[in-house]
Parts: C-alpha cells; sequence; structure tokens
C-alpha cells in the first residue's frame, strides 16, 4: 500500500524528500489525532460562539452561566445529550434512521483531511506537509465526499416516516444538487490559474501570486452564496424552516443523534470557510513573501494561526449573515441557483480562460506582476458592471412577483372592464 | 361579476437586494459592538416592583405580636378564587380570632379583593414573586406563615393621590 501513496506524493510536492515508511505512517497517525480533537473542539466552541453572536446582534448577553463567560456552555449541552432518551418513532425505518447523523456528520470531517492548513513542518525526519492526506487529486475528493453529505439529510427525512422530515429532506436535495453544480463551475477559474486539482499546488500558486479573491471575485461570490446553499445555513435554511416544517429533517431526531445533526452542520460550516480560505484566500498563506522555502517551526506555527484566523473570520461571516437574512422563499432559492448563479459561473468560466489564454499567447508569464494586475483589472470591470446590473431587482424576485407587460395590459383591461359593468348595472 | 382589480406597478428597478443586505449586515454590526444590553442578570439583578404589584400574601400583626385578624369572614366570601380557609374561635373576652387561617397560593388570583376588603388591614398582599416550593402542599401557607413574612406589603392605591387621578 505504501509505494503508491509515496509516488502520489512525489507528484504533488516534487521538493519533499520521501520520509521512510514508519515515520510517514507516524506522522500521518499525530495529524490525524490532532486535527480530529482540534477541529471537534472548535466545533463544540462554535455552537457557543453561534450563541453568544445572536444573543449580542439582539442586544441579548447569551449564555454566561456555565465556566468564565459561559466557555463551559457546550460541555454542559453535550451532557445533557448524552444522557437524554433517545426516541424512535414507531414507523420509522430503524437502520437508516439510527445511520443517517453518521451519513451527515462523517463528510464534512472528511473534507477536512485534504485541506492544508499550515506551511511544511520541518523534522529530523523530513519535512512533513501540514495536511492530513495531500491528495493529489484534492479538490476533486472534497467535491465527491461533500457531495455525499446529502444522503444524511434525504435519509434522515425519508427514514423517519414523518411528513414534516420528508418535505425537508427533499428541499435539501433539491436545493443541494442544485448549487453543487453552481459551486463546482465558479471553482473551475481556480483550478485553471493554479494548473492542478491538488489543494497544495493552489495555496502556493496564490503564495507565489496574488490571492485568487483579488483576481476571481465574481466566482468567489458564486462560491459564497453556493456554500450558504450547501451547509443550509440561512438564508438557504429551507431543509430545516422551522416556521413551515417544523424543524425539517430532524425532527423525529432527539438526545445525541439530534446532537450528531448540530455538530454536522458547525462541521461543515468551518470545512466550507477552510475551503473558501484554500481557494480565494491563500490558504494559510500570510500576505508579503516571506513564508516560503526555507521553512521553519516558526513559519508553521504563525502560518497555521493565520489559517485558523481567516477560516473563523468566514464562519463568523457565515453567523453573522444568519443572523441578520430572512429565508427565501423557495422558487427564489431555485431561480438565484440555475438562472442566475449557474449561467454566470460558466460564462465567467469562459471570460476568464479567454483572458488567461489571451495572457499566455502574448506571453506574459503566470505569476508576473503584469499576470495579476491584467486580471485584477478585468475582474474591476466585471464586477462593477456585475453589481450595477444584476442588482436593480433582477437579484431574486422580490416578495411579490414581477409581471410582464402582457399581464399587466390583460389585468388592466379587466379591471377596466369590470369598472364598466359596474357602472352600466347601477 | 368580476372583481375591480388594481394593478400597481411595483419600482422594480429601485428594488435591490444587494444593498438591502449591505445595510442589514451594518445594522446588525452595529448592535453586535454596541456594549449596551437589554439582559437582566436575573438572580442578580432584580427589577424594580411597583408600589401597586400583588403577589404573596402577608399577616400584618399588632404589637403585642398577635394577628391584626378578627375573623370577620369578609375575605373568604369575597375572594374569588375561594383560596381562603377561615375558622373563627373567640376568647373568653369576647375578642374573634381566627383559629385556622389558609391562603392556597396556588388557587389564589391576586386580584387584592381580600385587601380591600379587610377592615383590620390585617391580610394584605406582598411585592413579592420569589414562592417555589417541591410540592403543591407547600404553597398552602398557614397563618403562622403569612405572619413570618417580611416583604413590603403592596399598597392598593397611591396614599397621596386615592383617587388614582
Amino acid at each position: 500500500m505504501m509505494p503508491p501513496v509515496h509516488a502520489l506524493l512525489q507528484i504533488a510536492t516534487p521538493q519533499l524528500p520521501p520520509p521512510s515508511g514508519a515515520v510517514y505512517l507516524i506522522a500521518t497517525v499525530i495529524k490525524m489525532v490532532v486535527v480530529f480533537s482540534l477541529y471537534m473542539v472548535t466545533v463544540a466552541l462554535l455552537t457557543l460562539a453561534e450563541r453568544k453572536i445572536s444573543a449580542w446582534i439582539q442586544d441579548r448577553l447569551g449564555p454566561n452561566r456555565v465556566g468564565p463567560g459561559g466557555l463551559l456552555q457546550p460541555a454542559a449541552d453535550g451532557l445533557k445529550n448524552i444522557m437524554k432518551e433517545e426516541t424512535y418513532p414507531s414507523a420509522a425505518n430503524l437502520p437508516l434512521f439510527v445511520l443517517a447523523p453518521a451519513m451527515s456528520f462523517v463528510p464534512a470531517l472528511l473534507t477536512w483531511c485534504v485541506i492544508p492548513f499550515a506551511s511544511p513542518l520541518p523534522t529530523p525526519w523530513g519535512l512533513i506537509d501540514m495536511v492530513v492526506a495531500p491528495l493529489p487529486v484534492g479538490y476533486l475528493f472534497i467535491l465527491a465526499v461533500s457531495s455525499l453529505g446529502v444522503y444524511g439529510i434525504v435519509l434522515a427525512g425519508w427514514s423517519s416516516n414523518n411528513k414534516y422530515a420528508l418535505l425537508g429532506g427533499l428541499r435539501s436535495s433539491a436545493q443541494m444538487v442544485s448549487y453543487e453544480i453552481a459551486m463546482g463551475m465558479s471553482t473551475i477559474p481556480v483550478l485553471l490559474l493554479a494548473g492542478n486539482v491538488a489543494l497544495g499546488d493552489i495555496v502556493r500558486q496564490q503564495a507565489n501570486g496574488m490571492w485568487n479573491v483579488l483576481g476571481l471575485t465574481v466566482a468567489f461570490l458564486v462560491f459564497l452564496i453556493s456554500a450558504f446553499a450547501e451547509t443550509n445555513r440561512l438564508p438557504f435554511d429551507l431543509p430545516e424552516a422551522e416556521s413551515e416544517l417544523v424543524a425539517g429533517y430532524h425532527a423525529e431526531y432527539s438526545a445525541m443523534k439530534f446532537s450528531m445533526f448540530f455538530i454536522a452542520e458547525y462541521a461543515n460550516m468551518v470545512t466550507a470557510s477552510a475551503l473558501m480560505v484554500t481557494l480565494f484566500f491563500g490558504g494559510w498563506d500570510i500576505p508579503g513573501h516571506w513564508d516560503v522555502a526555507p521553512w521553519t517551526v516558526w513559519k508553521t506555527v504563525a502560518t497555521g494561526a493565520f489559517f485558523a484566523f481567516k477560516t473563523l473570520f468566514f464562519v463568523f461571516f457565515y453567523m453573522w449573515i444568519r443572523w441578520t437574512l430572512p429565508r427565501f422563499r423557495y422558487d427564489q432559492l431555485m431561480a438565484l441557483g440555475w438562472k442566475l448563479l449557474l449561467p454566470l459561473s460558466l460564462g465567467y468560466i469562459v471570460v476568464i480562460a479567454s483572458a488567461i489564454l489571451g495572457l499566455d499567447a502574448a506571453g506574459v508569464a503566470r505569476g508576473s506582476w503584469a499576470f495579476g494586475g491584467a486580471l485584477l483589472g478585468l475582474n474591476v470591470v466585471i464586477v462593477a458592471v456585475l453589481l450595477f446590473l444584476i442588482d436593480r431587482g433582477r437579484l431574486i424576485s422580490p416578495a411579490y412577483s414581477r409581471l410582464d407587460q402582457r399581464n399587466v395590459e390583460k389585468l388592466r383591461a379587466l379591471a377596466a372592464r369590470s369598472a364598466l359593468m359596474t357602472e352600466g348595472r347601477n | 361579476m368580476a372583481i375591480g382589480v388594481k394593478v400597481l406597478d411595483r419600482p422594480v428597478a429601485q428594488t435591490s437586494y444587494i444593498r438591502a443586505t449591505l445595510k442589514g449586515m451594518a445594522l446588525t454590526a452595529k448592535h453586535l459592538l454596541s456594549p449596551q444590553k437589554v439582559t437582566t442578570q436575573y438572580p442578580e439583578q432584580k427589577k424594580p416592583l411597583s408600589p401597586r404589584w400583588r403577589g404573596t400574601h402577608r399577616m400584618l400583626t399588632t404589637e403585642d405580636g398577635k394577628a391584626k385578624c378578627v375573623a370577620c369572614g369578609l375575605c373568604p366570601s369575597i375572594c374569588p378564587a375561594n383560596c381562603i380557609k377561615l375558622v373563627p374561635g373567640e376568647d373568653e373576652q369576647g375578642n374573634r380570632y381566627p383559629l385556622v387561617f389558609e391562603i392556597d397560593e396556588f388557587r389564589c388570583i391576586f386580584c387584592g379583593y381580600c385587601q380591600e376588603v379587610c377592615p383590620e388591614e390585617a391580610i394584605h398582599l406582598g411585592r413579592h414573586y420569589e414562592n417555589s416550593e417541591y410540592s403543591r402542599q407547600g404553597f398552602v401557607y398557614d397563618l403562622e406563615r403569612l405572619m413570618a413574612q417580611t416583604h413590603p406589603v403592596c399598597e392598593l392605591w397611591d396614599p397621596a393621590d386615592p383617587k388614582g387621578e
């Protein structure tokens, strides 16, 4: 099993001296344990952060009783959820009912393993990549695995044998399938620029040139909106939609299984944020050209901290949006995904591909100032035009649906006729 | 007969999602950062009660420590919730006093009629609301317990403005 992994590693990072099998194995196990525990602690604390931020936005104080400033609230919640009774609906499909929480939880964790979170760490046994599994097909792996998350929600909805849960599951599958496409398409320009699907290479390309968000803002915006839909967060939380569907797909879940869905939501949020940072905000890159080889331990620590900062900022952004915006209507959601984001991202691929082709033909070197500057200039023009054009009642249909001109004429004629008839009677 | 249809031209060109979103986010950010919070940290901080707050009952006592109640029976008869139990007694001098005086705080609707009707100003409602018990029986306050309450009593009217003008 080892040799093929080494071969793949060689392709991904040619400067990596091949560590011996045992060292590779031990390093991977250590990385797995550290990343998993850090990740779970972060997710637990994020449940507290969400409640705190929601409270602050609503001029409240939030949980502050358990531990200093409420820091132990997640522990108390966890304890409560473990002690609670697990209920099973009598008509539920039990195996799937039990399996569903895990199925929504595992993909969120799996995605994390290919995201590079710091610069390589030099050790006496060789350079160790700060990513659990430096797959050369990293991005494709993420696309494949993140789509699996929908199974957990659909199965939860179906196996509960509850009409609200089923509706939630259906909505989520439609929503995730729709936005998956826009999401995948929006990242193609990133892959075009990097010329590779390995996330390590995407980060390296941004560290050497400029962050993708500067050159590919439209792709970033599409990705951001799709990520909201993919993680079922407001304003796209239609699968849950308390006011319409009780609690959607997890209406029938209690105790720790409900908690698993909750954890999965936050885990997905962290993963989506980390992905956003990796693809568009330079991953662990710190602006300025000092985070390059030769690698040191301090560089690893600093870049790791900066990566965490960027990721947490996006998690905060998620929460900020959640407590600001109301939920979309279902037809608005679908229209936004299919009629705006998908054509937009497809058109953007064409524009960026032509721009790269043109720059290559003109002999401008990739990663040079001229290349970045040209993309930046093009980007500013596109963003300005798009924001001006889209933001005139075209982004989403308002709460009333737009009448086209012919229907307005018809209604006017009807109104005039009915007025005439009333007069005639009198 | 068709109903009249009023057709409004919607201001589609002025409607916006992006601008409205940014405005909303600025608003929530302002509230997020503002140090003014509305939460009352309950057990530590308490909101002031109105002087007319009608809460847990209290039986006032005379200077020698006896209940002011003369067991006239007006409060149990006026009580709309029927929560006062009174058994009158009489001593050798012919003074009436309550042998049993119990108020079921669970049944009480805190209307304040008992205080209003009392000729001796003995039974009062109080400015107090924190009464929790482990059993329903614990909410039946007997005479001793009513006399032991120390919280300020309810003022049914403002002494400076008795007609509420």
